[in-house]
């Protein structure tokens, strides 16, 4: 049982940025950065029992999805061809990826256990296996290990997991939305993994007493008695999942016009971002948004609200220079959209 | 008298009873300890400590877990999962159920935390949020309950040991050496049973709720799980003295065990004259700066660009420092590990410890004898013995740790100290590219001070570097002793460290503090050859006007790489762009 997550208080950038990223898959995730006891956790695994099940491929190990033919592991593949595959409803996986993760672990290895047993060479899938169709949660990202990081880097942008060792050669998909979470005062983010996360938001412990209490309150109500807590969510709960539903469902319909493009592309020029994800992203999380909000196309708004968390983590910027990223996103925006 | 007369909740007790607090934790958290979490103990083992567990034990529900977490646990051990070795002998599946969920209902004892891994820490955090451990064999996910107390005992020597931030972050009280109690009434088991009856009945107001709320943010507590933890202590005084509300001492006794610890500053009041921003303790070593304002600000110098040869460290890691002997034949920055890493080779030897076994190797090497060992148990196709194992070697990157010494005597402050803080600052950037921790040490007047002790966060040392005043005596021989002291450290937990030592050679002060130049001399010279002795990486920047004999000497006796700070005024940028090739033959040389 897990808090629910329309009872969090407060930090609505993080919670609209979770919300944006199950309903765009593409856009491969949200970093969040923040002190420590700022609900980081508590929302990431409320993310969980909020989303929908999802159809599965019954007996797969990776939850293949029956309707996407051409993404299919090998094993499913061949079933595929001989007839038709058992479909069964799962939930939508959020692994977590533990810091000092060995890469067994990650990335799977032989299992043992029928090794020993009959001798047979059996794949056990690791934690990017889990994660495939769903999230995988890492929390204070910024201390991975970096042999861990090459590993995440390589199958995020692949969206296959390729794996050479122990004598198994095999590969498997591997596609999934990262959450990662953090405190850059502790450690700089490489900016090769900074870049795999669309959206980066940041968290502050909120000042201001009424929600300070807020949280403390309903936290509070939820320990004494997780049961009725949730039960008394419940149905703000299943309001949220529709609404998700609802805006993945809208999504292909949202159109965006020229001009937005236009003033998409211009304020990543003004912040100077490399490469042309910042624009993909941009327009990609200001669709979500507009799905979200029930609304026809991508209006300014939409666009300006999803600006600070698509680019802040994408200037170029001397690692010496603590100037805040946000401050300078904020500024850019006020001027393009002045102008 | 009773420890617990309501009196002795709104401060300590009456009679200079100082042991009060520990007795108060250990009973708070006797009645809920999966809500508070637990605690820390910060002392060392000893009677005392003994006795303060096994009069907590005393408290606990009768017959509940009480299991101790060594420090080097396996994931198996741990979380549960496959016991190679008992399923190696009986030929089937045998699985283990793991520390965590055996310890349901119970408290766990976590031996030496200051010390454990953060790997460890962060998989126990999770399986606290969660209330369980969650695992998955075969594809088939299964939820076990675990929700206990961590009792983490915390037997850190310096400031700097401490237990990982993630585990204290989630434990409610922290106990201190000086804390425990001696030979103290505690309550007896039935009393506390009693409340943890009453405890989920004892109900709170919006009042206290917004009292510790506003108490928590006014000691600049950030994180809302101190609040909570308040909150839960303060219902669970309340119960233990048959109070069906929490009451104002309640309170108090909660702010005083949960956010006092915890607080960043003292809460700024009009009459106070305390200053805002200001830490409630603030390291002795900075005092004088504190005390000195005017002096600091005349003499920051704003730092100034300088070149440097570029890739200095890389060529300093590469091995261009002293040719020491090398432990092993590994490649440098690389060491060789059991639990993580590439793989690199495998070796004979027993599981345990987190060591892995490489199947393919072991069945590999059970191979030539299956015909003499026979089958005799049917269904049994191969016959691996304990001595087949071989473990798969793993080799891991270690982290560099650059350690800057900066001399910011008021010699060095009038030659160069602003191209000083340059040059650091690009070494800094060459840090950031090669992912190196970075430190930060000053020295002048009579004493080295840390500015920054080993961290990653590079913006946080070039604000320390910025703010760095200069003036006073050159304590050389200090400085280098703390550098080198600070690598050994380093070292010791496994990092490599690279001293960098900047200085303008004009040592006056010697190693006991007294003034006088040849003997200061002498003393820095004695430093130096410590260091090479010990063997470290050093690199020697000469930041006086014309590179300095001593200053080269000091290099050789560290058996350092020298390199004479080259000027950098903006006005002759032009020329040193033109000759840079010239600088880096000299640094070659």
């Amino acid at each position: 049982m897990v808090f629910p997550f329309s009872a969090m208080v407060g930090q609505d950038e993080m919670t609209n940025a979770i919300i944006i990223a199950a309903i765009e898959p593409r856009l491969s995730g949200v970093l969040i950065f923040g002190d420590r006891g700022t609900g980081k956790s508590t929302a990431v695994r409320a993310l969980a029992a909020l989303l929908p099940d999802m159809a599965a491929v019954s007996g797969c190990a990776y939850a293949c999805d029956p309707v996407d033919i051409p993404s299919l592991c090998a094993s499913c593949r061949e079933r595929q061809l001989q007839g038709s595959l058992p479909v069964l409803r799962v939930a939508v996986p959020v692994v977590d990826l533990p810091l000092g993760a060995t890469e067994d672990r990650v990335i799977g290895a032989l299992n043992l256990e029928r090794a020993l047993a009959d001798g047979a060479k059996i794949f056990e899938p690791g934690l990017l296996a889990r994660a495939h169709r769903g999230f995988l949660y890492i929390d204070e990202v910024n201390l991975l290990e970096d042999h861990i990081v090459d590993v995440l880097l390589d199958v995020a942008a692949s969206g296959e997991n390729v794996v050479e060792r122990e004598g198994m050669s095999l590969r498997h998909p591997a596609r999934f939305v990262l959450i990662g979470s953090g405190n850059p005062e502790e450690g700089e983010l490489r900016p090769q993994l900074l870049d795999r996360f669309g959206l980066c938001v940041e968290v502050r412990t909120p000042n201001d007493i009424a929600t300070r209490i807020e949280v403390v309150r309903r936290r509070d109500e939820y320990d004494r008695d997780p049961a009725g807590f949730t039960a008394k969510w419940q149905a703000a709960d299943a309001a949220l999942r529709e609404h998700i539903l609802l805006a993945r469902a809208r999504l292909s319909e949202v159109t965006v016009a020229d001009d937005v493009l236009e003033q998409a592309a211009k304020l990543c020029m003004a912040l100077g971002t490399d490469g042309l994800r910042g624009e993909l992203t941009l327009v990609r999380a200001a669709r979500a948004w507009a799905a979200f909000q029930g609304a026809a196309s991508v209006s300014m708004e939409h666009l300006r609200a999803m600006t600070s968390p698509a680019l802040r983590h994408r200037l170029r910027r001397d690692p010496l220079d603590d100037s805040l990223a946000s401050t300078r996103v904020e500024r850019v925006v006020a001027e393009v959209f002045a102008a | 008298m009773s420890p617990f007369d309501p009196a002795w909740a709104a401060g300590p007790a009456p009679d200079g009873e100082v042991f009060s607090d520990a007795v108060w934790v250990a009973a708070l958290l006797a009645i809920d300890p999966v809500g508070l979490g637990g605690m820390t103990i910060r002392a060392w083992s000893g009677p005392a400590r003994e006795n303060y567990l096994q009069k907590f034990r005393s408290m606990l529900v009768p017959n509940s877990p009480f299991r101790k977490m060594p420090l080097h646990i396996s994931d198996e051990q741990m979380l549960g999962g496959l016991d190679l070795p008992a399923t190696l002998a009986t030929g089937r599946p045998v699985m283990t159920s793991g520390l965590l969920v055996d310890c349901d209902g119970g408290v766990l004892v976590v031996a030496m935390a200051e010390r454990i891994n953060t790997d460890i820490a962060a998989r126990l955090a999770a399986v606290i949020d969660r209330s369980a451990v969650i695992s998955e064999h075969n594809s088939i996910n299964t939820v076990n309950a675990a929700r206990f107390a961590v009792i983490a005992l915390d037997e850190g020597y310096q400031s700097d040991e401490a237990p990982p931030a993630c585990l204290l972050e989630r434990l409610a009280f922290t106990v201190v050496q000086s804390g425990l109690p001696g030979d103290v009434d505690w309550p007896d088991a039935a009393m506390i049973a009693q409340a943890r009856e009453s405890f989920n009945a004892v109900a709170s107001s919006d009042d206290a709720m917004t009292q510790l709320c506003s108490l928590a943010l006014a000691l600049g507590i950030g994180s809302l799980r101190a609040p909570l933890f308040a909150l839960r202590a303060a219902r669970a005084a309340a119960a233990l003295q048959g109070r069906e509300t929490v009451a104002a001492c309640d309170i108090a006794l909660a702010t005083r065990l949960v956010l006092a610890p915890r607080a960043t500053q003292v809460p700024s009041e009009p009459t106070d004259e305390i200053p805002e921003d200001q830490p409630e303790e603030s390291p002795p070593s900075q005092a004088p700066r504190d005390d000195q304002p005017e002096t600091v600000e005349d003499s920051i110098s704003d730092t100034q660009k300088s070149v440097l040869p570029p890739e200095l460290l890389a060529a300093l890691a590469a091995g261009a420092g002293p040719k020491r002997a090398r432990r092993g034949a590994g490649k440098t920055g690389d060491s060789a590990s059991l639990r993580r890493g590439r793989p690199a080779g495998t070796r004979p030897g027993a599981l345990g410890a987190g060591a892995r076994l490489s199947l393919i190797e072991t069945l590999r090497a059970a191979a030539p004898w299956q015909k003499l060992r026979g089958t005799k148990t049917p269904g049994r196709k191969v016959q691996v013995r304990a001595n087949d194992f071989r473990i798969q070697k793993f080799k891991e990157q270690t982290t560099s740790v650059a350690i800057f010494a900066v001399d910011a005597s008021g010699s060095a402050a009038v030659n160069r100290l602003a191209e000083a803080k340059g040059a650091v600052q690009l070494l800094l950037a060459d840090c950031y590219v090669r992912r190196d921790q970075v430190a930060l040490l000053a020295f002048r007047g009579r004493a080295a001070e840390c500015l920054l002790p080993p961290t990653s966060a590079l913006a946080r040392a070039k604000r320390s570097l910025a703010g760095l005043p200069g003036g006073g005596p050159t304590p050389l021989a200090i400085g280098i002793n703390a550098a080198r002291e600070m690598a050994e450290a380093e070292r010791r937990k496994g990092h490599r460290p690279l001293l960098v030592l900047l200085t303008d050679g004009g040592a006056n002060i010697g190693r006991d503090g007294n003034p006088g130049r040849a003997a200061a001399a002498q003393d820095a010279l004695v430093a130096a050859r410590a260091c090479r002795v010990s063997g470290l990486s050093c690199l020697v920047i000469d930041t006086a006007p014309r590179p300095q004999t001593f200053v080269a000497k000091l290099a050789a006796e560290m058996a350092a790489h020298y390199v004479p700070l080259p000027y950098a005024d903006p006005s002759h940028l032009s020329r040193i762009v033109q000759s840079q090739g010239d600088f880096r033959a000299s640094s070659a040389a």
